[in-house]
């Protein structure tokens, strides 16, 4: 049944997510973004509470189960009666928080990236295991490390390698991953943890291809680099580096047969980590452009300019005109991050719509806020107004997450039904 | 709560209507856009699909299963076999879905019933004006009330199975207020002129409508005295044409997306090339996110709660996207799309009317 009505206890947690934006990510906004690598700790310690409830209601039917049966195998999610609107709730939640900042809410102390690809790729037990911290004690962070210098898109190029040491059943890693969103805040800054993408046979290509989770304070991990950025300078973005950096054998995620060398299960687990965290992507990138949305209409109705939708085309003035443009492509791109989402409260397939509504929300976003500085004039281009920092921070959404042009092709193969090689 | 899937009963309704446009609309459309006329067994066949019967309340004959939604559904099935066809099939639903929103109780008893019977009932509605600056909100059609009677004046076009229709309803400015009147044939003052030559849906015939100090009787005003929330109807018009051009738009991207797949250039499909592969995506995605408009506006209008932003923000962005994307479906056919043999080019001008259309359909 078609329908768009928003379950009320999302409504509700919603408005408690504004209140946050507005008192506890706003105000702060300029001043996180001039001073770059500043912690925004207003924001951390208002939400930190948030994310142990979340994490809780989570780990609570997953804990009963793995207590039930001792916590070993079967890798398939606690059934549950009707559908699950956790990651509406979740996708409404980054969109509220980002239109409060995008950079401030990429620093939410939370599994985040990291925790997706433990619960989309680790059994039951490592689930309770690995998340479990998140419900107690001081703030953490969660990270997820799959860049390195010669593999952005194309990451089963990656060099990254894990060797087992069959006398201490360890794994070590080694090699050098960039652009780690939270990957200070995750591994040195707090008990947080990173889930870091490795290979075990270079010579086995994706198949060999496994994750691995790393813990805070694991001797050998590093923070090589903090990166500086066009936008969303309030979130922590750094290059980390393993030197022979070791982690238990339990810690490779999945069941037993994941870690078999010839298994591309693994990865495709962890590629599996895209079809929730690309909503997600694009619910900030709609933040984003509904701030920047609202602002400029604000700030037009200040000007004695407001759209009148009983006009006919030809009677709209060219400002009117891009007013509405804006609004469209803002509502059609929430749309379509709204079905990528339903999708997933359904239990259904949505690998085609993720991508599609990541590439059309980042898109869109850069779309929208460039427009907005432009019909906002100098004021727009003033760092006095927040504009052109909503422009800077936009422009990440058509890249992180994979570009624009890797969901372009994710789309285009999909629909034709064409494999890597058949569409390149 | 959130959901972006049909139900089972919409779902029985699509699959008819798509075997409906896959087995009889594509079979025609060409020769019907040739000959200038709708074959009268297929908009036979199309009325038989019953989805204005089905709309229509309990009381007065039909089956009281009205929503939006539905329709959206059903226009955007339909318009993906043919637009022409689908207008002309729909065009009862221009007096019918007005007088069930807004018509008084007797407007109702009489102009309802006759919409549940095995033919369609031959009624129209005429809103488009021949002019350039046409702004339904501002029509230069006028009515003015002398004494127990309405007085017409005006012109108006794309009006359609104007010349068969026994009852036209004509919106008019009356007093800076869109109003609404039902007409009937014969009415001294109205004249059924002669018909439009248009760029596309040539096989629909409408025609220039003249009213010369038409009087009409003051109880033929739709929604009587307090007449008619006119935002309301042009919202409903709006999802009709928006799930129609939606239909168009996708025949387009099909068609450009299997013939990619087809045809061999350089020794490999030519969809094997991300030119031709990324403009699929981008149209694939226009047509899903227009569709996602055309439904919330519909659901809105579903819930009784005004639409007006979202049905104006909504059309403006499918009028783009729908020639847009027949645009680059032409493109992906190269030569081919320029022949009239493939239906591309038809698409391509058919399109191009929905800037045009305001008030051309109704759900």
């Amino acid at each position: 049944m078609i329908s768009f009505e928003i379950p009320p206890f999302i409504q509700n947690q919603l408005q408690l997510i504004r209140m946050v934006a507005e008192q506890a990510m706003r105000p702060y906004s300029r001043e996180l973004d001039e001073n770059e690598h500043a912690r925004p700790q207003a924001f951390v310690q208002m939400t930190w509470p948030f994310t142990q409830e979340m994490v809780k209601r989570t780990l609570k039917p997953l804990m009963e189960q793995v207590n039930g049966n001792n916590g070993s195998n079967g890798s398939a999610k606690p059934k549950k009666e009707g559908p699950d609107y956790g990651m509406v709730n979740f996708i409404m939640m980054i969109e509220q928080l980002s239109w409060g900042d995008a950079g401030q809410y990429l620093c939410l102390p939370h599994p985040m990236l990291g925790g997706a690809a433990v619960d989309s790729a680790g059994t039951p037990e490592q689930r309770v295991r690995f998340l479990k911290k998140f419900t107690e004690g001081e703030p953490k962070w969660g990270a997820m490390a799959i860049t390195e210098p010669g593999a952005g898109s194309d990451n089963s190029a990656m060099r990254t390698t894990a060797v087992l040491d069959p006398d201490t059943n360890e794994w070590i890693l080694n090699g050098e991953k960039i652009f780690i969103t939270n990957g200070a805040l995750a591994l040195k800054e707090s008990d947080g943890l990173c889930v870091v993408w490795a290979t075990v046979d270079t010579k086995a290509g994706r198949a060999g291809i496994k994750s691995f989770v790393v813990e805070a304070n694991t001797p050998g991990v590093t923070i090589a680099k903090q990166e500086h950025k066009l936008g969303i300078r309030a979130s922590d973005t750094v290059a980390l580096h393993f030197d022979n950096a070791r982690i238990p054998f339990d810690n490779v995620l999945g069941d037993p047969e994941v870690q078999q060398v010839e298994s591309r299960k693994g990865f495709l687990g962890a590629m599996k980590t895209f079809d929730a965290s690309r909503p997600a992507v694009a619910a900030s990138a709609i933040g984003i452009a509904r701030a920047a949305l609202e602002f400029t209409k604000e700030k037009l109705a200040e000007e004695g300019i407001v759209v009148d939708y009983t006009k006919a085309l030809h009677e709209l003035t060219a400002v009117e005109r891009d007013v509405i443009e804006m609004e469209a492509r803002y509502k059609g791109a929430w749309l379509l991050t709204l079905r990528a989402t339903a999708q997933m409260a359904h239990g259904e397939s949505n690998r085609l719509e993720a991508s599609m509504c990541k590439y059309r929300a980042g898109d869109a976003v850069t779309w929208i806020t460039q427009k907005s500085v432009e019909l906002l004039g100098p004021k727009g281009y003033s760092r006095e107004w927040l504009a052109e920092k909503w422009m800077r921070d936009a422009k990440i959404n058509d890249i992180y997450e994979g570009t624009k042009q890797i969901n372009q092709l994710i789309v285009a193969r999909s629909l034709l039904g064409y494999s890597r090689r058949e569409l390149k | 709560m959130l959901d972006f899937r049909p139900d089972e009963e919409q779902k029985m309704l699509t699959d008819t209507i798509a075997r409906f446009a896959r087995e009889r609309l594509r079979k025609v459309y060409r020769d019907a856009e040739e000959e200038g006329e709708v074959p009268q067994q297929i908009v036979q066949a199309g009325w038989e699909i019953g989805l204005l019967p089905t709309a229509v309340p309990e009381a007065y004959g039909g089956f009281g299963e009205y929503s939006a939604v539905t329709g959206a559904l059903a226009f955007e099935e339909l318009a993906w076999g043919d637009l022409a066809a689908t207008l002309a099939i729909m065009t009862p639903n221009l007096l019918a879905v007005p007088v069930m929103l807004c018509g008084t109780e007797a407007q109702r008893e009489t102009y309802l019933p006759p919409c549940c019977q095995d033919a369609p009932p031959q009624v129209t509605g005429a809103l488009i004006e021949p002019v350039v600056q046409f702004s339904p909100y501002r029509l230069k059609t006028t009515a003015v009330r002398d004494g127990d009677a309405y007085v017409l004046n005006g012109a108006k076009t794309f009006v359609p199975l104007a010349d068969e229709a026994e009852t036209i309803l004509i919106y008019a400015n009356e007093g800076g207020q869109t109003q609404a009147f039902l007409v009937a044939a014969g009415t001294p003052g109205l004249t059924v002129g002669k018909r439009d030559k248009l760029m596309g849906v040539k096989a629909l015939s409408t025609n220039f409508v003249t009213l010369a100090d038409c009087r009409v009787p003051a109880e033929n005003k739709l929604g009587g005295e307090a007449g008619i929330n006119f935002s309301l109807l042009l919202n409903h018009s709006r999802v009709a044409l928006g799930a129609a051009a939606v239909g168009v738009a996708r025949a387009g991207f099909e068609y450009a997306r299997d013939y990619a797949k087809q045809r061999v250039q350089f020794g490999e499909p030519i969809a094997h090339r991300q030119s031709i592969a990324f403009m699929l995506a981008d149209m694939a995605t226009e047509v899903d996110e227009a569709r996602l408009l055309v439904w919330e506006t519909a659901w809105l209008l579903d819930q009784g709660q005004d639409a007006t932003r979202e049905a104006t923000i909504m059309k403006q962005q499918i009028d783009r996207m729908v020639v847009q994307v027949a645009d680059r479906a032409l493109q992906v056919l190269g030569g081919y799309g320029y022949i009239r043999e493939y239906p591309v080019e038809l698409w391509l001008r058919n399109a191009r009317g929905f800037a045009s259309f305001d008030g051309l359909a109704i759900i």
